[in-house]
């Protein structure tokens, strides 16, 4: 693998709230080209981190940069070609849409007149509300909404997506819409840093993952190492108990019709079963899904209170 | 920026329909007054409004009296409360702040938004009590009296009309100056607007009571009626100097605690 261009860096990054450590020294690393799943539980801190990449909250100790610069003091620099979308879209209820835009738009940098009206058609026609009208954004329905967000992040052709929950509120067509938009940018060369504590959103479409648990960032790596094949084979058979015979020492669990067999090559398998007489309805390659290795490196949910003496273990 | 947040304020109705209802009580007053030809004795009452039966050209500044005490303060306070605290409400302080607009030019923007607001409104009250007060009285336009009994010609009149609204809109300064520095540490606009009332209820309670004389100079509240001097002849201008040099006063001191507050702050809404 090509050594890319690192967009956000973070060393040793705390934020304390009083006494309880929102964030926990995380170095989080995100380079250019990745869709970089941000995951934890509620609670687990993702939003103060998510909030402090793009100077919101400032950090109590530690370093962030992104796009290569020091933040929070280099936002005016670096902000303008970061869009993002934080904890849901937030709007002046009684503007249109592309009142919204035309406002957010003019109040900061990088942003110019001559071609405001051009963009916020073209982001408008990108998240599918190319036909809105100028009802004021207090009649959108959620998905609406967070379609206007989203349209409010892509504004300036940001190098740098920070998503959080992006498709919060939308129906099943409307999140594989979003889906098939964010996977587009980033084949043009968008850098997406997608926080979500949906598991699924995240295996399909991060290439690399951060799990983050109570502060602590316990897990980060390529989608592809994590979910590699394990060395073991999956087999589906209406007879375990003959299978097992043949394949004796082999099977490592059973569960049903299920056995899960320590062997890399499923064909090797099967033609082991096939000759001995033993049915075989189903032969997969052994992988661990990304909720197996999130709960295995993730400790319990983090909006549980434990009674004092019970709690879990750090 | 400015721009933007003027296009903010204005375009919202809730800006004209705060304006609107301010003029409602003068024009009330005006009404009544003629209806019923009873005005109240000079030295009684809102200050202006015994004269402006002989000279409805006086009216504007018996309106802005009226006004003054209760009503214009409330419409500054819920204005200049909501600016930041109602961005932080509505979840758009943190798009603003990411998008990036710098906190101490927010901050500016928000308040120089809020003195537009207090200038346009007086003037609006200003302009609104003149054409009430000569389509309802009498009106002498070719002059007017001073309180203190002498002539005062048209130009003279106007321009310290001109005075008066500007004193008026200073005197508003130190309230905006309060809502905006409680705005900027609570998320809830009310509070912020309440807050700033109360610190003029209790300025103005402290005010009437003798045994709170030694303060009673550096009350906000304090010099607020001095407006009426400019129609003394000559101008009395002790009281006007003195009530200019508090307002500075309160203005740079609150909103340099709302600055180092904002910049320093999580924006965690």
């Amino acid at each position: 693998m090509t050594e890319r261009d690192a967009v956000i860096t973070t060393r040793g990054l705390v934020k304390r709230y009083g006494r309880t450590r929102a964030v926990d020294g995380i170095d989080l690393d995100v380079r250019s080209g990745d869709v970089y799943g941000f995951l934890g539980a509620n609670g687990s801190g993702k939003t103060t981190t998510v909030r402090m990449l793009l100077g919101l909250v400032l950090p109590t100790q530690g370093e962030v940069e992104v796009l290569g610069r020091r933040m929070p003091r280099g936002g005016r620099e670096v902000l303008p070609r970061v869009g993002a979308l934080i904890e849901g879209p937030a709007f002046a209820g009684h503007l249109s849409g592309r009142e919204n835009l035309s406002l957010l738009d003019a109040s900061g940098p990088g942003g110019t007149r001559r071609t405001r009206r051009r963009r916020i058609g073209d982001v408008l026609e990108q998240v599918g509300l190319g036909g809105v009208d100028r009802r004021p954004v207090r009649a959108y329905s959620l998905g609406m909404r967070q379609r206007l967000g989203l349209a409010g992040a892509l504004l300036r052709r940001p190098e740098l997506l920070v998503l959080d929950e992006p498709t919060n509120g939308l129906d099943p067509q409307g999140i594989a819409e979003i889906r098939d938009l964010l996977l587009e940018l980033h084949r043009v060369g968008t850098t997406v840093f997608l926080s979500s504590h949906l598991l699924a959103e995240i295996e399909q479409m991060a290439t690399r993952v951060g799990v983050l648990d109570r502060g602590r960032l316990v897990l980060q790596e390529e989608l592809a190492v994590l979910t590699a094949p394990t060395g073991a084979t999956v087999v589906t058979t209406p007879d375990p108990a003959a299978a097992r015979a043949v394949l004796d020492g082999r099977v490592l669990t059973e569960d049903g019709h299920r056995l899960l067999v320590t062997a890399a090559d499923p064909a090797e398998v099967n033609a082991r079963l096939v000759a001995a007489g033993v049915p075989v309805t189903g032969l997969a390659v052994h992988r661990p899904t990304l909720e197996e290795v999130v709960l295995a490196a993730a400790s319990t949910s983090a909006d549980r209170v434990e009674r004092p003496g019970q709690g879990a273990p750090r | 920026m400015i721009v933007v947040e003027l296009r903010k304020l204005f375009r919202r109705p809730r800006t004209w329909v705060t304006i609107a209802v301010l003029n409602l009580l003068p024009i009330i007053v005006a009404v009544l007054l003629v209806l019923t030809d009873l005005a109240p004795r000079p030295g009684q009452g809102p200050a202006f409004l015994s004269a402006v039966l002989t000279n409805g050209a006086l009216f504007p500044l018996a309106a802005l009296a009226i006004v003054l005490p209760l009503f214009l303060p409330i419409a500054v306070a819920v204005i200049a409360g909501d600016s930041v605290a109602g961005e932080a409400q509505a979840g758009t302080l943190r798009y603003l702040i990411a998008r990036p607009v710098g906190r101490t030019r927010l901050l500016v923007a928000k308040l120089l938004a809020v003195l537009v607001f207090v200038l346009v409104t007086v003037v609006v009250v200003a302009v609104v009590g003149y054409l009430v007060g000569v389509t309802l009285f009498e009106a002498e336009p070719a002059a007017g009296t001073s309180v203190s009994g002498t002539t005062l010609t048209v130009q003279e009149l106007l321009v310290r009309t001109g005075y008066a609204v500007g004193y008026v809109t200073v005197s508003m300064c130190g309230v905006a100056a309060f809502a905006l520095c409680f705005s900027t540490f609570t998320d809830s606009p009310l509070a912020a607007a309440l807050g700033a009332l109360a610190v003029l209820v209790a300025s103005s309670l402290l005010f009437t009571l003798d045994a709170a004389s030694p303060i009673a100079p550096y009350l906000p509240t304090r010099y607020w009626l001095a407006f009426v001097d400019f129609f003394r002849d000559p101008i009395l201008w002790r009281d006007i100097v003195r009530g200019l040099a508090l307002q500075g006063v309160y203005v740079v001191v609150l909103l340099g605690v709302a600055w180092a507050n904002f910049t320093t702050k999580d924006v965690t809404s």
